[in-house]
């Protein structure tokens, strides 16, 4: 049973070289990471007129995702947190330009220069707060807010994700849908635990029937390779079991003084004040009824 | 890391509102022949910040690309090959990119740009 390593270290320290080399040595790896990629390039609709476009791999790594780009004949900027990763990926001489940089911090790019975009398995990082300064939601907003602003208008972006659970994946999505992009999630093999795949296929603009959204491949993946795991090799974490809710519930502690425990007005004010600042949208407004207590009615 | 890179980028440090052009610190060029494609130069031409593009080929020490650039010109292949050459084949190896507005660096070493920011600048 392998911990997912989102759970074991920060993206930039989880890619070390040991971990970066087998990008290139597994073929294992290297399969299943051209399969994702063609399968976004596919989800990623270009217009069938034979140009080639600027393309934007989020999560480029070791540059194989970008490859598949390449063959099929699109320049590409890749942007990456792991310096060994990409070090990898300037040994072999991908085609594309690459970039060190946190997707977290916003994508340094002028708007609307961009065709499109791809991500192949990046962009559930963002759920971690590695750092105190980290916090999820504003790094998602962050993420979500450049990429919509540097995409041409109508261009689509289709971000292949292993969320950890249900919550992750809502606060992935919702993040992405309040930065304004239309689209939703594609996921191919739904009833499969181990070849299923998440695609978020994101569109900028207004929602069309152009911006309708593909459907996900059904049945079993046709392959022989059976222990094609769920998540190449970062993850297969479908056999967890979660025992976290076993534990009981901490008895409450009774405090001595039980008159500065009480929840003021200003203690409100500052909790609602915390909330905003991590990005929640659902924070009631102040006013003088903040705090107050009901009325009592017989 | 090539000019067409350069042009899209910008700088997003936090309050900058004018983080383009960047700036370019040449230490290393290195030219890598690659194959024309036409179409894709006409189809990337009115995204390129053109102003942009011959100051930074200036920088590089390209000098024949024009300072007005008419859409006509681009069914010249003597001048798609010259705007195919600064845009796709000339490589910045080491060197730095340094925003316009802050004067921050952001050093380039191997042809990878580090674009990463401090947290008091996100």
């Amino acid at each position: 049973m392998s911990i997912r390593p989102e759970r074991q270290a920060p993206p930039e320290i989880f890619y070390n070289d040991r971990e970066a080399r087998k990008y290139t040595s597994s073929s294992r790896i290297v399969k299943i990471q051209e399969k994702l990629s063609e399968r976004a390039l596919e989800l990623l609709a270009l217009p069938d007129d034979g140009v080639a476009r600027l393309l934007l791999d989020i999560g480029c790594g070791s540059g194989l995702s970008g490859e598949t780009l390449s063959e099929n004949g699109h320049q590409w900027i890749g942007m990456d947190i792991s310096e060994s990763m990409l070090e990898v990926a300037v040994e072999r001489e991908t085609e594309g330009d690459l970039m060190l940089s946190d997707i977290g911090q916003g994508l340094p790019f002028r708007p609307g220069t961009l065709d499109g975009a791809i991500s192949i398995s990046a962009v559930q990082w963002l759920c971690n707060a590695d750092k105190t300064c980290n916090h999820p939601r504003l790094r998602l907003k962050a993420f979500f807010g450049t990429l919509y602003k540097c995409l041409a208008r109508g261009a689509r972006a289709v971000l292949q994700i292993y969320p950890e659970n249900a919550a992750q994946l809502e606060m992935i999505s919702s993040a992405a849908m309040k930065s304004g992009f239309s689209g939703g999630l594609v996921v191919d093999y739904p009833h499969s635990t181990r070849a299923k795949k998440y695609f978020l296929v994101l569109s900028c603009g207004p929602p069309s029937t152009s911006t309708a959204l593909p459907k996900g491949k059904e049945g079993d993946e046709m392959m022989t390779d059976s222990d094609e795991s769920g998540s190449d090799g970062e993850g297969g974490d479908d056999t967890t079991v979660n025992v976290s809710e076993r534990q009981r519930p901490a008895k409450k502690q009774r405090r001595g003084n039980s008159k500065t425990s009480v929840k003021g007005r200003s203690w409100i004010i500052k909790k609602k004040e915390q909330r905003r600042h991590r990005g929640y949208a659902n924070v009631p407004e102040d006013s003088k009824y903040t705090g107050r207590k009901r009325k009592t009615h017989f | 890391m090539r000019l067409l890179t350069h042009n899209m980028l910008a700088c997003n440090i936090k309050g900058v509102t004018k983080g383009f052009p960047l700036a370019i610190e040449v230490t290393k060029l290195e030219t890598k022949e690659s194959e024309m494609n036409p179409d894709f130069l006409r189809h990337i031409y009115p995204k390129l910040d053109w102003k942009a593009l011959h100051d930074a080929a200036h920088t590089l020490g390209l000098n024949d690309i024009p300072e007005q650039v008419e859409p006509a010109m681009l069914e010249d292949e003597d001048f798609l090959q010259k705007f195919h050459h600064a845009l796709l084949e000339v490589h910045l190896e080491e060197g730095a990119l340094i925003c316009p507005e802050t004067n921050r660096r952001f050093p380039v070493t191997k042809g990878v740009p580090n674009m990463l920011l401090n947290e008091d600048e996100v």
